[in-house]
């Protein structure tokens, strides 16, 4: 550790030698909204003494967008699995080879030949979670453990769905449902998929976010939803329970990588080698309720994630979680045109 | 849009080289004026040239290029954008029809706009009449009650309105407390709600060009139709209503085109559930990563505008040549 504070001193003085292009001591992170700790920031600042700047963005679609227009000046950005090879074929990442650095040990084994990071020489986890449905058991009490709670809703629901607009999530919930596989070129099983979503659409009540507030308020008393939001919610709502559709439901990782045009890329590496300590990871899971992929975080979580249901998935479902692809143009002219068709 | 007006330096005259004949002076002195006028107004040209057409022009390239995989563009010439505005492929069986989707959410949106339009027109009649008919002193009071919401983001005041018609919200909360209601009345994710919403947004741009108006009608026209025993409604119909059209084409003007192209009620208040114009455009710069239809998409909602641009001036200049 000293080592590297060395080198990095040393660097740094020799790139402020260089030329006023890089600012000593600071680090311009690009992070989803309400998804960073500040607690973990504030660590970070004051053991590197690093100013560090946050700026949030909504989706991977709008942070590609950023970034690839250029002149952004962040270091770090935070895209979901499914736009890190986007990120890497566009030429938009720093092959910072976090697997090299020194605490990559503490990276649990199962998330580090992921396919869209082979050995992880780009990006490191954030935080994983899964999209499944969230359910008030006030209102009904049978199985929750399927997408029928929002394709096919049982009559006590009936009206009172709600559906996230995430376009991905929801086609590849669907299609799992009549048999397929998310990004699907198949036929046979779009069409399932599409008169599933269009027969279900008349007993919904709405397709929007803001699940946590929602939920937690019981104006919605059913909605596809993610993992920690539906955690948030029961915690300020009981009877809000998460369910694992068994036909099959998306997992997503959101994973940290150095920018190829990082200004501050020794300050990013620090960041990037922090946040695989496990007592670090476990600030990220403590803000925002998701599990995050770093071996031994578990035992600084906050008491209330250990056994929590939202968290820890159950074995024999565990099974039916699968990570969305990234879709070819095909298969998302497909997505598109069946989504515009449900939401006309 | 902004033709340079010669007499703009008409403060500023110049001074006469003396050596020259009176008509050339006069001749010259113009020239300055025309160049000074120009000059005057490069700043607005400029913005103008840059700030509109140019983004515009861009919009207008994007959309007969080709979709990038991941979004954007790739540079090569493609009908693909614009074909799909109007045509779909039938993604089952490879047929080609009309973009029913696309026409669906078109008329949703139009509906949607002339509906919000008349509202505007029933509510703001009477309150700009009201304010015109006060005194000039307590009118501007009024006015300036008018303009307060247009203080706060639009964002903001569409979210208060939720508060006010969610299940959990006043409207409910005040009916169920006094027993009228029993349960909650669903307001929100409805087609109500997003009229609602539009309407109380849009308003006050319906009542100020009224009341543009209605403050310089001759009311010695109305005496005169009482006094020939007119009745209330014939007064309206035959001098009220044709001396303030000018200001209700205004009005529905400045209501209809924003409404069409509405983004956060219908994304708010509507649930998402069934896509306006604006929604539909958003989908494909961000989820549905096809710029070209995006693209293609935003210049056909320019057409319809300019479309009720060009019929607002016709009316107007057909009014104006039968007062001729």
């Amino acid at each position: 550790m000293k080592a590297r504070l060395m080198f990095t001193a040393t660097a740094l003085a020799a790139l402020v030698a260089a030329g006023p292009a890089t600012a000593a001591g600071k680090l311009n992170i690009f992070n989803w909204g309400n998804y960073t700790n500040p607690e973990l920031i504030e660590k970070f600042s004051k053991e590197h003494d690093v100013e560090v700047t946050i700026t949030d963005y909504d989706s991977n679609s709008t942070a590609l967008a950023k970034v690839k227009a250029g002149g952004h000046g962040f270091d770090i950005v935070v895209p979901s699995h499914s736009y890190v090879p986007i990120f890497i074929s566009e030429g938009l990442l720093l092959e910072s080879r976090p697997d090299q650095m020194e605490n990559f040990k503490n990276m649990d084994p199962q998330w580090v030949d992921v396919d869209w990071d082979p050995g992880r020489h780009y990006t490191v986890p954030w935080q994983w979670g899964s999209t499944g449905v969230a359910v008030n058991r006030e209102d009904y009490t049978g199985d929750i453990n399927t997408s029928k709670i929002f394709l096919d809703p049982p009559e006590e629901l009936v009206g009172k769905v709600n559906v996230v607009p995430e376009m991905a999530d929801v086609m590849a919930l669907a299609l799992m449902y009549v048999g397929g596989e998310s990004c699907s070129t198949d036929k046979e099983k779009l069409k399932a998929a599409r008169d599933a979503l269009m027969a279900a659409k008349p007993k919904w009540l709405s397709m929007d976010y803001g699940t946590t507030d929602k939920l937690s308020s019981g104006e919605w008393r059913a909605s596809v939803n993610w993992n920690g939001s539906t955690f948030r919610a029961r915690l300020a709502n009981p009877p809000v329970e998460y369910g694992y559709p068994q036909e099959g439901f998306p997992l997503w990782m959101d994973s940290a990588a150095i920018l190829a045009d990082a200004q501050n890329v020794e300050n990013a590496k620090l960041f990037l080698n922090f946040i695989m300590e496990p007592e670090n990871a476990a600030l990220i899971s403590a803000f925002a309720r998701y599990a995050n992929g770093i071996k031994g975080s578990e035992a600084f979580m906050p008491e209330d994630m250990k056994d929590a249901p939202e968290i820890n998935m159950p074995p024999e479902l565990a099974g039916a979680g699968k990570f969305n692809k990234t879709c070819s143009k095909e298969a998302q002219d497909y997505y598109t045109a069946i989504w515009t068709e449900l939401t006309k | 849009m902004h033709a340079p007006k010669p007499s703009v330096d008409a403060s500023h005259p110049a001074p006469a080289p003396a050596r020259t004949g009176a008509l050339n002076l006069a001749d010259e002195a113009r020239k300055r004026e025309v160049r000074t006028s120009w000059l005057l107004s490069a700043p607005a040209l400029l913005v103008l040239v840059t700030a509109a057409s140019g983004p515009l022009l861009i919009v207008l390239v994007y959309s007969f290029l080709a979709a990038g995989d991941y979004g954007g563009v790739v540079w090569s010439l493609s009908g693909e954008g614009w074909f799909k505005v109007f045509l779909s492929r039938d993604i089952f069986d490879d047929t080609v029809g009309i973009a029913d989707a696309h026409l669906t959410i078109f008329w949703r949106s139009v509906r949607l706009s002339m509906l919000t339009t008349l509202i505007c027109i029933a509510l703001g009649f009477p309150t700009a009449w009201f304010i015109a008919t006060r005194s000039r002193e307590s009118r501007n009071v009024w006015l300036f009650l008018i303009t307060i919401p247009f203080w706060t983001n639009l964002l903001i005041r569409t979210f208060a309105i939720m508060e006010v018609i969610r299940s959990e919200g006043i409207v409910n909360t005040v009916l169920m407390t006094a027993g009228v209601i029993e349960r909650p009345i669903q307001m929100m994710y409805t087609d109500f709600a997003i009229l609602l919403g539009m309407a109380y947004v849009y308003l006050p741009l319906m009542v100020l060009p009224l009341y543009a108006a209605m403050e310089r009608l001759d009311f010695r026209l109305i005496e005169a139709a009482y006094d020939l025993y007119a009745s209330r409604w014939r007064v309206l119909r035959r001098i009220v209503v044709p001396l303030v059209k000018p200001g209700l084409i205004a009005g529905s003007i400045l209501v209809f085109i924003p409404s069409l192209g509405a983004y956060v009620t219908p994304r708010v208040l509507g649930g998402g559930k069934n896509m306006m114009l604006g929604n539909l455009i958003e989908l494909q710069f961000g989820q549905g990563r096809n710029w070209p239809l995006g693209a293609a998409l935003s210049l056909t909602l320019l057409v319809i505008v300019m479309v009720a641009l060009i019929f607002y001036v016709r009316i107007v200049q057909k009014e104006a040549a039968s007062r001729e």
